[in-house]
């Protein structure tokens, strides 16, 4: 909203420029977004806060002012004419639903003159972002600027017949055609103003085309009501409109401001368009809601805002918003002005005071008590360890947690996957963002995709994050997940030892993760999964749980992706993985007794697994076997087809005495021995 | 007989000079000092002598030897001494050829924001508490005070997935799931960092983006304490010569509330581009908890107080980074990844 300083200087007097204005206002909550010199005025550009829609209206915005500056308020008096004519007998009001519309004020204007409105009004309105219409319009608008309070002028001849304004919730699929053109289907949710027989306006919100101030309009009926801020704001949402009108009720509207505006307006019009107004002011107030009444604690404001302010000094801040209080038994009872429905409880008070006296003339404090350890719980310590580990090599991406749902087919998910029973939000911005994800992967291989679209061509990602799995009528089930994505080369280097990135280099990653994490116990088992390669996947299993999977993406999903790089994933499940970690390590002696080293060579089928051979080693060679490592595996001319080599380093060492050749001999003919009967593998 | 000795030494003399590897050396060492050698031969002559020139030469001859093996051993050292040398200097190598290039990766920015709030405040003895990131209208709007026809609901357009349920706003909603396990046990003190969804997508908004929030709660807890903690955050995120201001703001589960402004970091207050020639940059809402709020939690108002704030973590990284589009952030390029 545009402020005219020029305008607002009409209502307070004060000495500060324009900039100097703006800061007092925006240190004391009233923030000005921006100031801007036109020809003869400043115009400034304020950023209220949802609770002080107060100050939309100038004269509140004028009150502040003067709060703040110590110059006195100036409020237009009013020199109304009324004649000798009583509204009643030319106007009946009643209202039918209470609840949504508590009060209605209805006044006439007769034998008016309709034109424009005088150029210092003109210049008023459009300083305000608001066009000029006609002189009667104008001044509606016009007294809502400095009022607050939205006004409605009907075109009195075109009320029906029995002169008669009824205020009742619309039916349901009533049409109603506003002053825009526009026609809207109505519901019993929202309020209309009715003639008793077809809806006049939409309350609070915009007039009807029906009853509309023309050229030669004579009589003018002026509405000045107030409407639940609640029901106006979803009527407004729901209809999608939004006028200067419920924008002002909406933040909630003075209930005893009606009266001065429907005043202020007929003398207006009295003055602008001619006119005589009818005698009286027609009003509907079933339920008068009563004054509200506050008790402040001087010694409540001094302890929650820290500081030591003297009881005649709040009394000074309060008085000057035009708050008015009595003293009794040690403690203020204030009167809450109607303008101000933001106040409703002490601290709302406090924080008048806090912001009249100065927030930056509160000193500032450390919080005295008991002090607490504060710091990281051990899942969360776990998960910074698992974010360093992968962050040496990996680089951390952040997605969306919304995905499109057309990742389940990307993925080549089969139709009964739990995966494809997916969170959907009910106001997407777009399809692309439509449900929640159930899996990392989704993402990742969107960072392939749009990296190599740039010609980012080596790429190695990790992330962590919440998945998300419905359960029936509870919060989702929000599951916290590791995942990893590589395509490409590791960087190329002038020693040759650039590696492709594929599945031994991400599980390599991997496993080092899990060394970190303490976790020995574990082993890799070959997968099916209809997003994977189905000869290349693995699930890794810990303590017979399973943790995750690890993969290279199927072709045929990298080409949904768009992806023409081998690209290879694991995702894990940072709970489990949690579960499995081990805190605490214990030291085992070094033995002092020589390690002695075999080196052996096994050709065997080649379908079998690595584990499955070492599983045998391990099983025959017992406490004495210490350390073994494939250091080779080949297969081609030297060996038979359908066979592959295996080449293994033993090594071998006691805790109690140095081994024998003799004893190391044997313990390899064992080794030997098992290996042909289980695996038929045979020395090379 | 002695005058042999000190031509035999002479000679031993240059003759070592001019010996300039381990074979000629050696080669030497036998001729002198070997079973047909010089000194050998001089010692073997002394048996013809009479005892006293015996005695003399003898001692003379004895000297000699051990002069010569101490040459011999010095040139020794200096030739193998050469010899390394000559063998490094053809080992040299190009130092200036880059290393084996680590595989390297990196936390995200707003890990690393997030990671170095977590540490200021845990230093101040705060914890971290989390919760989920789809919430209930309830603890995201109603137990913060923020009703079904609250205007501000306005601020904060909202991802619903059926009418109870939501994605969350804020962090806000750790708030009131914290107090409610933790009351009436005081004091509290926890941040609460993690995702936050609102429907908005433009050049400054993204709809989804990261918060860090506090909360504390104890006995005497002022907005006093309140400016001094977040002042003491703003120093040690920002550097010691920053300056914060607080103006009053509107938050419905605070009051009173403020909004924390630091002096703009690219300008030090001069006034540019960044900080739309203010001067300042509002950097985090804040607030003494509203005491609806604190009765929600299932605290007594009157018998507690407490304050919190809530900063968004992208417009920290941006300003510590000097970052200028907020997109980057969950584009993921990893031109922009490697750079942290």
């Amino acid at each position: 909203m545009g402020v005219s300083i020029k305008w607002l200087k009409q209502y307070v007097d004060f000495d500060w420029s324009p900039a100097e204005l703006a800061h007092r206002l925006t240190m004391a909550g009233i923030a000005v977004e921006n100031i801007e010199e036109i020809e003869s005025d400043t115009i400034m550009e304020m950023d209220l806060t949802p609770n002080r829609g107060d100050c939309l209206g100038l004269i509140n915005l004028a009150r502040e002012v003067a709060a703040l500056s110590g110059g006195s308020l100036k409020i237009p008096e009013l020199s109304l004419r009324e004649n000798d004519e009583d509204i009643n007998d030319y106007i009946k009001v009643e209202i039918d639903a209470p609840d949504l519309g508590p009060r209605y004020m209805a006044r006439l204007v007769k034998n008016v003159e309709i034109k424009e409105s005088p150029l210092w009004m003109q210049e008023a309105l459009l300083a305000a972002g608001i066009r000029p219409i006609n002189n009667v319009v104008d001044v509606t608008n016009y007294v809502m600027l400095e009022s607050n309070q939205p006004l409605h002028a009907f075109d009195y001849n075109l009320l029906g017949a029995d002169k008669r304004i009824l205020v009742r919730r619309a039916r349901r699929q009533e049409i109603f055609t506003t002053l825009d053109g526009v026609d809207r289907e109505l519901n019993e949710d929202m309020l209309v103003i009715t003639d008793g027989e077809r809806a006049v306006a939409l309350a609070g919100i915009m007039g009807g085309e029906n009853t509309e101030i023309k050229d030669d309009t004579k009589h003018v009926l002026l509405e000045s009501a107030n409407f639940l801020a609640a029901s106006i704001r979803r009527t407004s949402r729901r209809l999608g409109l939004r006028s200067d009108s419920s924008v002002r009720f909406e933040k909630g509207a003075d209930i005893n401001g009606v009266k001065y505006a429907v005043n202020r307006a007929a003398q207006l019009i009295q003055e602008l368009a001619g006119g005589e107004v009818v005698g009286g002011i027609c009003d509907v107030y079933p339920m008068p809601q009563p004054t509200l009444r506050i008790a402040l604690r001087p010694e409540r404001v001094n302890f929650l805002l820290g500081i030591e302010l003297p009881v005649k000094d709040i009394e000074k801040y309060l008085s000057s918003l035009g708050l008015t209080m009595e003293w009794t038994e040690g403690q203020f009872i204030v009167e809450v002005p109607s303008y101000r429905p933001d106040i409703t409880m002490e601290v709302d008070l406090i924080e008048e005071i806090a912001r009249l006296h100065g927030y930056e003339n509160i000193p500032a404090s450390l919080p005295q008590g008991d002090t607490t350890q504060g710091g990281l719980n051990n899942y969360q310590y776990f998960r910074n360890r698992v974010k360093n580990v992968m962050a040496r090599s990996l680089h951390e991406v952040i997605n969306y947690s919304f995905i499109n749902p057309n990742f389940a087919d990307r993925l080549l998910l089969p139709v009964e996957s739990p995966l494809r029973n997916i969170i959907k939000l009910a106001n997407p911005l777009s399809e692309d963002q439509s449900v929640m994800r159930t899996l990392l992967l989704p993402g990742l291989l969107e960072n392939i995709t749009t990296n190599l679209a740039r010609k980012n061509q080596n790429l190695a990602f990790f992330e962590t994050g919440a998945v998300f799995y419905p359960v029936n009528n509870e919060l989702p089930l929000e599951k916290l997940k590791l995942g990893a994505a590589v395509a490409g080369r590791s960087q190329s280097n002038w020693l040759k030892k650039q590696v492709d990135m594929d599945f031994y280099f991400l599980k390599g990653i991997l496993e080092d993760l899990l060394w970190e994490l303490g976790i020995r116990d574990y082993c890799f088992v070959e997968g099916q999964e209809a997003s994977y390669h189905p000869g290349r996947t693995a699930r890794l299993i810990c303590q017979g749980q399973e943790l995750g999977i690890i993969g290279e993406v199927h072709p045929l999903v990298l080409q949904n992706y768009d992806i023409k790089t081998r690209t290879c994933t694991f995702e894990l499940d940072l709970d489990e993985l949690f579960k499995q970690m081990v805190g605490k390590k214990m030291m085992e002696s070094i033995t002092k007794y020589p390690a002695v080293e075999r080196d052996i060579a096994l050709l065997m089928a080649a379908d079998v697994t690595a584990s499955r051979v070492l599983e045998v080693i391990k099983a025959s060679g017992q406490e004495l076997l210490q350390d073994l490592v494939v250091f080779d595996i080949y297969a081609g001319e030297q060996v038979p087809p359908g066979y592959k080599s295996m080449a293994l380093k033993l090594t071998f060492q006691s805790a109690e005495r140095t081994l024998t050749d003799a004893e190391i001999n044997e313990c390899i003919g064992k080794i030997m021995q098992d290996l042909q009967s289980q695996i038929k593998a045979v020395l090379r | 007989m002695l005058e042999k000795i000190r031509t035999i030494e002479s000679g031993c003399q240059d003759n070592l000079a001019r010996v300039s590897t381990l074979e000629e050396l050696n080669e030497f060492r036998v001729r002198v000092l070997g079973r047909k050698g010089e000194i050998t031969q001089l010692l073997r002559g002394l048996k013809d002598l009479n005892a006293e020139e015996r005695l003399e030469i003898g001692k003379a001859a004895n000297e000699l030897k051990e002069r010569l093996e101490k040459m011999i051993a010095a040139r020794h050292e200096e030739i193998s001494r050469r010899q390394l040398e000559i063998k490094l200097l053809n080992e040299r190598i190009d130092v200036t050829l880059p290393g084996l290039p680590q595989q390297r990766g990196g936390k995200h920015p707003l890990t690393l924001i997030s990671e170095e709030i977590q540490n200021i405040f845990s230093g101040m003895g705060f914890s971290i508490a989390e919760g989920p990131e789809i919430e209930s209208d309830y603890y995201n709007f109603e137990a913060l005070n923020v009703s079904r026809d609250h205007p501000a609901r306005d601020m904060q357009d909202t991802f619903y997935i059926n009418e109870d349920i939501l994605l969350r706003t804020h962090t806000s909603p750790v708030q009131v799931r914290t107090m409610e396990k933790m009351a009436p046990r005081i004091p509290v003190k926890i941040i609460v960092p993690g995702k936050v969804y609102r429907k908005d997508d433009d050049a400054t908004h993204s709809p989804m983006f990261t918060q860090v929030e506090g909360l504390v709660i104890d006995k005497t807890i002022t907005f006093g304490n309140l400016k001094g903690t977040l002042m003491l955050f703003a120093q040690k995120i920002f550097g010691e010569d920053v300056r914060v201001r607080y103006r009053p703001s509107f938050f419905p589960f605070t009051e009173p509330s403020a909004e924390m402004d630091i002096s703009c970091v690219i300008c030090k207050g001069a006034g540019c581009r960044v900080c739309s020639h203010t001067g300042w940059l509002e950097i985090l809402g804040a607030g003494m908890v509203n005491p609806r709020v604190l009765q929600y939690g299932g605290y007594d108002p009157e018998a507690v107080s407490g304050f919190a704030f809530g900063m968004g973590v992208e417009r920290i990284a941006m300003l510590k980074y000097g970052i200028n589009d907020l997109r980057l952030f969950f584009d993921n390029d990893i031109r922009f990844l490697q750079q942290f």
